[in-house]
């Protein structure tokens, strides 16, 4: 029929979303969205500065994009920040690995020395959402999304991760832990972008490892999410510990009696059991769709025992 | 005030131009100014995989993807997948092993499971599963999508 | 006269050539290259995009829509609203559907349509959308189906009386729709025979048809009145005969075509934009596409009943059901339409029962309205009774599938709703599973095995199409009923086994529906039945002719020539030596002999064979989560004759996997404000490639005499089961059979708790 007929190229005024040209009355874009890509971080930081409407950072994009096609953003200003130099490597440095802003998860994954010495983190990392989405997504825009389920941050956090920030004040450093401030908030200024995320040296005897609980195996966001890095002498005794847990408060949380819980011991039935208590008694969760208060306080325990486990089995070389 | 973007890029091999906005996506150019319906929109969101493409050989959802940000890349789709009258073995093997029904996530899975092979040639059910797990397919049940992806892969490897 | 639904010509022991082979769908190709012609994927000059503007209420009334400002944004041509629509009496079925297509007196759930633009870009209507001013009088709303029949619950439609009710009861405004009472003996004087009564409350929560491909739909309205369609559709007369009631309009003026259809499994029986994709078309003068987005499938399009029932059940010691009594609640959504009254036919329909007795409701609520699903309204109802029947087994120490093979119903039976099977096969599905590999081996320590049956009608009805022969001695078949996952080819298979010819001799295509007479909608395991039926009949019509031919150019009579394997040959020596005229002999020489040769057939089919199966799952509880994980999976099945075995097996493996997903996570999630809050595929879960295993399949064949190769429906069936045997194998394995769907980590943590409390399961 017709349809078909129509189809052929050549022969079509094409379907034209969202372009308008002359067509809109006030001359231009419909939506008046802004799309740079400045060469340098000062041009971006100066972009995003003198922004006056709503502006983000575009990197993988696969949250702003999101936001965007679902109408909950409507941003004037995206600043790719891709065309930047630099940012895009994993370099080794101290002994550890600073990762640039914009190195895709799948990147990550692919990299055998990062994996091999932050298996924990890339546990966080392999969760964010699928392959494809691996393929663009970012762990600064992990970071920077605001998201208290973020996959990669609480095993960031643990690993004691900091984050080079750029801003119209210049350069800081300031720790993965300290940047979330709330669902989709974070403690970055205007004009702040973060340049790229310092994982440190790891210590001899140590391991880390993230869990996170979904009902589903893949596809999902974290109902609650756990990660722990420890470092054991040698033998075998817990003498430091960081237990970060996601999806169970505005924010990711470090309760103190957790790490309190295993510190000198060898993970023995008593220690896990207190570390699942102490993790069960810091949450803070909510009620939504995605899992219960009351369930996620008890799955919160639950992963803390299996993590801790991991991080431990990790640290001995025996997983 | 936003102005239209010029853009060239590959596409399959042939180079291509086109004037977008900055908030159209890859797909929306791919499909509405491309013509290339091949690669699908199922949730613009991605969340199903549908629109599943390679962007410089990397497997991404086209619907993540601006289409401003794809100025000088190589994109690969569905409508590339043959060469002349050959179907890749991953297309013959959907076929007859009827790894399809409806066929509309059809072109996603089979780039996506194409950007498996290539890294992995030998892929267990469950490392085909997991990778796989970005794309919704809700006729099959996935069953013969992983025999096809894993029988393609057994003839690849010439086993 | 005798027809083939009196004569099917069935023979049991016919060898085939070409059913019960697996070769590659025609229509694979384009699909594996990404040449296929889905709903959104076409494209018209001068093609306009319209959008809608949908309520964020879930009910209100709808005081003033102001487009005014909307107008005067560049770029839009035309804005459609309520004003649009010609007045339908509510209550009416007219009356419902022009209300589901555009918010009329109220709006009635999150995501009714309230206006729609037209525009040259989809920025430019989106920008309009926003000055739409629209003025709404909140009210409260209902949208769980019990809370929804309370005396003090919102009234969704001051007109509504429950049908089936007398009394005081029946004069008050409510959202009971209907309260239907089916029922054979007497099951409460029967119950007091039975040694052992389990009777349980369960619910269901709505899931979505999870179709990828969002409705997208293209109307082209031109001036003289006519309309041209094109749309992603399981139904297109039925869309043809809806649009003409609603929009006045005559169906000579009105000529659907359906695309290639991306999923549909019922949810693309009704439409949404369509009527409006044509009043926009037609006041801006220009072709309209209209296409989804996720969002709007989800929260504006059909999701399944969600129900609350009530079911009763009592055996003897030795096995025999000697009751069962049960009461059905269920969720429409704001208008009638749930095909509720599928639920208490088939719900026990499998089993031998002499006294049953069910009530069931149907309520309005404030969420869209249902649409189909494999076995509408079944699996819900089979999610308890199969769970009764389970208990009962487990109590009377009798194993699962000898108990229901005690009460297996076989030949002769006469059901709850009047009918009296031919040969079915129950009783062959049941001893399959029985014998099946997946049944006979241990299960792993702590892990749970649960079985449960299913059962559904298949269907019939009014079926059209056409076989053309063409002068080469290929054939072309048009088919009015939709491809839904591989129909065409079961067609073309069907015809060339008639013919005695190679399948790829033969193309099936979709007709539009100015090409033929009426057809039903693609649903209820009706179509590769249906059409085939029309087919093969079709196909014989041709075979007749082919031998008239034959004789003309003999010079015999015609009851001397017969046809076998794509030839028309002597009967016998005695009629002549001639050699054998293939097809295309014979078609290449129609201009000599009466001219083109094609066959039709138009029916309302009858003689569908009914389906049961039996599904065997075993499962994995996390103990200290709740999360259940699907190991092992095994769907046993009649199917009658199976035309393509792979395709059977695929209808089983997909049916079973959204099973599993209604099971375990799927559900409408609504927030106090009525709105849902898991709009997308990321929070509503369905089953990814991780999440299930293979899924093992055993085709059972016990032939349907009423049909020339003996099919029987498949697609509806697989589903029946799922949801019920998941829960049975979560029972076994936790202690607590749970009786509310999803089993969900949450849900299913709190019986492991109640279990470890009481003492009971592992």
């Amino acid at each position: 029929m017709l349809l078909q007929a129509a189809r052929e190229k050549g022969n079509l005024a094409k379907i034209r979303r969202a372009t308008v040209g002359g067509d809109t009355g006030q001359g231009g874009s419909m939506t008046g969205l802004r799309y740079e890509s400045p060469p340098t971080l000062d041009a971006a930081v100066a972009l995003l500065n003198n922004a006056k409407g709503l502006a983000r950072v575009l990197a993988g994009g696969t949250d702003v994009i999101v936001q965007m096609e679902t109408d909950l953003i409507e941003p004037e200003l995206l600043v790719d920040i891709k065309k930047i130099p630099g940012l895009r490597t994993i370099v080794a440095e101290n002994g550890g690995f600073r990762i640039g802003a914009t190195v895709s998860g799948m990147e990550m994954v692919e990299h055998a020395a990062l994996c091999a010495t932050w298996p924990g983190v890339i546990d966080g990392v392999k969760l964010i959402g699928s392959i494809q989405v691996k393929g663009r997504a970012t762990i600064a825009g992990n970071l920077c999304n605001g998201s208290p389920a973020a996959d990669s941050v609480p095993p960031l956090a643990a690993a004691g991760a900091v984050a080079r920030v750029i801003g119209p004040q210049g350069t800081r450093e300031i720790a993965v832990a300290k940047i979330p401030a709330g669902p989709g908030k974070t403690h970055l200024g205007k004009g702040e972008i973060v340049e790229s995320i310092f994982l440190p040296a790891r210590a001899k005897h140590s391991g880390d490892a993230y869990e996170r609980f979904t009902p589903r195996t893949e596809m999902d966001i974290a109902v609650v999410g756990v990660a722990v890095n420890l470092t054991l002498d040698t033998s075998g005794v817990v003498i430091s510990a960081r237990v970060v847990l996601g999806a169970v408060a505005p924010t990711i949380l470090e309760p103190a009696d957790c790490a309190k819980a295993i510190v000198g011991t060898r993970l023995e039935e008593a220690a896990l059991e207190q570390l699942a208590a102490a993790a069960s008694a810091a949450c803070r969760p909510i009620d939504d769709k995605r899992g219960t208060r009351e369930f996620r306080v008890t799955v919160a325990g639950v992963l803390a025992r299996r993590v801790a486990q991991k991080a431990y089995d990790r640290a001995r070389h025996i997983a | 005030m936003s102005r239209k973007h010029h853009i060239t890029l590959q596409v399959n091999g042939d180079e291509h131009e086109f004037l977008c906005e900055p908030q159209q996506t890859l797909l929306d150019v791919i499909r509405d100014e491309l013509m290339l319906t091949g690669t699908k929109e199922g949730c613009a969101t991605g969340d199903c995989g549908a629109c599943s493409v390679m962007l410089d050989g990397r497997l991404v959802c086209s619907c993540l993807v601006l289409a401003v940000e794809a100025e000088g890349t190589s994109v690969e789709t569905i409508e590339g997948m043959a060469s002349g009258d050959r179907l890749h073995p991953l297309q013959r093997n959907f076929l007859e092993l009827n790894g399809l029904q409806c066929g509309i996530c059809t072109p996603g899975i089979l780039i996506a499971a194409r950007a498996l092979l290539e890294k992995n040639p030998n892929p267990t059910e469950t490392e085909a599963r997991y990778w796989l797990a970005g794309n919704l397919c809700r006729c099959t049940g996935y069953d013969k999508v992983i025999r096809s992806v894993l029988a393609a892969a057994a003839e690849m490897r010439g086993a | 006269m005798t027809t083939i639904l009196d004569k099917p010509g069935f023979n049991p022991d016919r060898k085939y050539k070409i059913i019960g082979t697996s070769p590659v769908k025609h229509d694979g190709f384009d699909k594996v290259t990404g040449r296929a012609k889905f709903a959104a994927d076409a494209f018209l000059p001068g093609m306009l995009v319209g959008k809608f503007l949908r309520s964020p209420h879930p009910h209100a009334w709808l005081r003033k829509i102001d487009i005014s400002k909307a107008l005067k944004v560049a770029g839009v041509k035309a804005i459609v609203t309520r004003d649009d629509f010609p007045e339908i009496k509510q209550g009416t079925g007219g009356g419902d559907m022009t209300r589901i297509a555009m918010a009329r007196e109220k709006v009635l759930w999150e995501g009714h349509p309230v206006a729609a633009v037209a525009a040259t870009s989809e920025a430019a209507a989106k920008a309009a959308l926003k000055l739409i001013e629209v003025e709404y009088e909140v009210l409260p709303h209902v949208i769980d189906p019990v809370a929804a029949m309370q005396a003090d619950a919102p009234v969704l439609h001051d007109y509504m009386r429950t049908k089936g009710v007398k009394g005081p009861d029946a004069e008050r405004p409510t959202n009971i729709v209907e309260r239907l009472v089916l029922s054979v003996g007497d099951a409460d004087s029967a119950f007091k025979d039975a040694d052992v009564i389990v009777e349980h409350e369960y619910d269901t929560k709505p899931m979505h048809q999870g179709y990828i491909e969002p409705q997208s739909c293209i109307a082209n309205a031109s001036e003289d009145g006519q309309v041209e369609l094109w749309c992603c559709t399981q139904a297109p007369w039925v869309y043809r005969d809806r649009l003409t009631d609603i929009l006045k309009l005559d169906s000579a003026k009105i000529r659907i075509q359906q695309s290639e259809l991306g999923g549909g499994f019922g949810g693309k029986t009704t439409f949404y934009a369509e009527p409006v994709a044509i009043l926009l078309s037609r006041k801006a003068k220009a072709p309209v596409k209209m296409t989804l987005t996720r969002v709007e499938v989800l929260k504006a399009t059909g999701p399944v009943s969600g129900t609350h029932t009530r079911i009763k059940m009592g055996c003897k010691k030795d096995g025999t059901i000697v009751a069962a009594d049960a009461e059905l609640v269920f969720q429409t959504g704001p208008y009638t339409g749930s095909a509720f009254t599928n639920a208490p036919q088939a719900m026990f329909t499998r089993y031998d029962l002499k006294n049953v007795k069910t009530v069931s409701y149907e309520v309005v609520s404030n969420r869209p309205k249902v649409s189909s699903f494999r076995a509408p309204c079944v699996p819900q109802a089979v999610f308890g009774v199969e769970g009764v029947v389970s208990e009962l087994a487990n109590r009377i120490g009798m194993d699962q599938i000898d108990f229901r093979l005690k009460n297996a119903i076989v030949e002769g039976h006469k059901t709850i709703y009047g009918e009296v099977f031919t040969k079915i096969g129950f009783v062959e599905t049941l001893k399959a599973a029985k014998a099946c590999d997946h049944y006979n081996s241990p299960l792993p320590k702590g892990w749970g095995r649960g079985v449960a049956c299913g059962f559904w009608f298949n269907r019939g009805g009014e079926t059209a199409g056409t076989v053309n022969l063409a002068p080469d001695g290929t054939l072309t078949i048009i088919l009015g009923t939709a491809d839904v996952a591989g129909s065409r080819m079961s067609m073309s298979m069907m015809a060339a086994e008639e013919f005695g010819i190679p399948v790829d001799r033969v193309r099936s295509i979709l007709a539009d529906t100015h090409s033929l007479g009426y057809n039903r909608v693609t649903a209820g395991s009706r179509t590769t039945f249906s059409s085939g039926m029309i087919v093969v009949d079709a196909s014989r019509k041709i075979i007749a002719e082919l031998c008239r031919r034959a004789a003309k150019i003999w010079g015999v009579p015609e009851d001397g020539v017969v046809f076998e394997d794509g030839h028309c040959r002597p009967a016998s020596s005695n009629v002549g030596d001639f050699t054998p005229l293939s097809m295309k002999d014979i078609a290449s020489k129609t201009t000599y002999t009466m001219g083109a040769i094609a066959g039709h057939s138009e029916m309302n089919v009858t003689g569908a064979g009914p389906g049961f199966g039996l599904h065997i799952v075993d499962v994995d509880v996390d103990r200290q989560t709740g999360l259940v994980a699907i190991k092992r999976y095994t769907v046993v099945e009649d199917a009658g004759k199976a035309i393509s075995p792979q395709q059977v097996e695929g209808q089983y493996q997909g049916g079973a996997v959204q099973g599993i997903g209604w099971a375990l996570n799927e559900e409408y999630i609504y927030g106090a404000d009525g709105r849902l809050q898991n709009a997308g595929f990321l929070d509503y879960r369905m089953p990814v490639a991780s999440d299930v295993p293979m899924i093992d399949t055993v085709i059972v064949e016990v032939p349907n005499p009423k049909h020339p190769f003996g099919l029987r429906g498949v697609g509806e069936v697989p589903v029946t089961p799922t949801m019920a045997a998941i829960g049975n194998a979560i029972g076994e394995a936790i202690g607590i059979r749970p009786r509310s769907l999803p089993m969900s980590p949450p849900k299913v943590l709190k019986l492991i708790e109640e279990a470890r409390v009481k003492g009971l399961g592992g």
